[in-house]
């Protein structure tokens, strides 16, 4: 007991063991501390994100071929980029691009605005009908594109019957994807199906954001629904509705995944957008210099759409 | 000399009022949605051919303009 009460008197001081490292750590200042948190980063975001832009810019004015990548480059200027900006191949390429785009960003704004006015309205098992509807947008754009494959599909493709149900046409009677009218429709049905629901998302938190005193005032006034729709619920939801198209119309300028899916942009070049082209004159041409200069004007032009994104994204914030 | 005084004093109000961010970023980004307007559309191929130019120059235009003073 006496043992037991003399141990546990003994008191342990910790010896204090200072590797090299630490102690040179500790002399450091607030500043040269952040710095050493923050190089690594720095250094990761050079490396994958401006070294490749600066690299891509360099091989624009190059006669560079990643096939040959051992054979003399040659200083072209320019050149690319007026052979590109000058082309009907390429303007019909656009054209297609903006055709998508165009058609992708009014059916999903309409739509997704109808749906979140909707689910805006409490209703019993609105939440269920919340997850149903946002389900399409988590799926992986690769197995939308393989199942939307099978649905088009015109002798096994549920698509076909159910259009052949409505209309009375027979099932096997058109191809959605092999036909050149409606393969750009069917790559704007699917699309519309997966991303509409996103965009239902961005109106619904814009409703929310309207307060509920301001719809007490106008029943006071007894403006009539309609009334309040337009002087109330559309003017202050539209900032997140033009957050939403443009969004939407910066991702769809860039699409390439699905499109590559379902129609690898044929039949013929009638689906072929953008992305596509740039992926055929990179690794099927491999005309390596002549697809960067394409890049760059894709991209100067999405960084340009993207600055108004954000300045549009700030104007919602301060609100 | 009060004359001088009161033209100069219009002129940095005037200058004031346009190189602010506010009006100088909408005008920027106005000839960014110009450039990317110019580039899908399908009536000119000339527009087509400046259609870089143009957003490339709103683009540097916003990237200056938006650290321009409120």
């Amino acid at each position: 007991m006496n043992d037991l009460s003399a141990s546990s008197q003994i008191t342990y001081r910790a010896v204090p063991v200072r590797p090299a490292v630490v102690r040179r750590i500790r002399g450091l200042s607030d500043q040269a501390l952040a710095w050493l948190f923050i190089t690594p980063t720095i250094v990761l975001l050079l490396a994958i994100n401006i070294f490749p832009l600066v690299w891509t810019i360099y091989l624009s004015f190059t006669n560079y071929r990643a096939n040959r990548a051992n054979a003399p480059t040659i200083w072209l200027g320019t050149d690319w980029y007026q052979s590109i900006l000058t082309d009907p191949d390429i303007w019909a390429a656009m054209q297609v691009t903006a055709h998508f785009v165009i058609w992708t960003v009014l059916i999903e704004t309409v739509l997704g605005f109808g749906l979140a006015l909707l689910i805006d309205k409490k209703f019993r098992g609105h939440g269920m009908w919340t997850t149903i509807i946002l389900l399409p947008m988590m799926l992986s754009p690769a197995v939308v594109g393989n199942f939307w494959t099978f649905l088009y599909q015109p002798q096994i493709g549920l698509f076909n019957y159910v259009v052949a149900f409505f209309t009375g046409r027979g099932a096997s009677s058109f191809q959605m994807l092999g036909d050149v009218t409606l393969s750009p429709w069917a790559i704007i049905i699917v699309d519309a199906w997966m991303w509409t629901p996103y965009v239902m998302l961005i109106c619904l938190a814009g409703l929310r954001s309207i307060p509920d005193y301001i719809y007490e005032a106008a029943e006071v006034d007894r403006a009539s629904n309609w009334r309040q729709f337009w002087s109330i619920t559309l003017p202050m939801a539209l900032p997140f509705i033009m957050l939403a198209v443009l969004f939407r119309g910066i991702e769809n300028f860039k699409m390439f995944d699905m499109v590559n899916l379902l129609t690898g942009g044929g039949p013929g070049s009638t689906t072929e957008v953008a992305s596509i082209t740039l992926k055929r004159a990179a690794f099927e041409s491999w005309r390596t210099g002549y697809s960067s200069a394409f890049a760059i004007i894709l991209f100067v032009t999405v960084f340009g759409l993207a600055n108004i994104y954000v300045k549009a994204l700030n104007r919602v914030k301060n609100r | 000399m009060s004359l001088d005084a009161n033209t100069s004093t219009r002129r940095r109000g005037l200058a004031n009022r346009i190189l602010r961010r506010g009006p100088l970023e909408a005008i920027a980004t106005t000839i960014i949605a110009a450039g990317v307007v110019m580039l899908m559309q399908p009536f000119f191929l000339t527009l087509y051919s400046w259609s870089f130019a143009t957003a490339l120059f709103g683009t540097v235009m916003f990237t200056i303009v938006s650290k321009v003073r409120e």
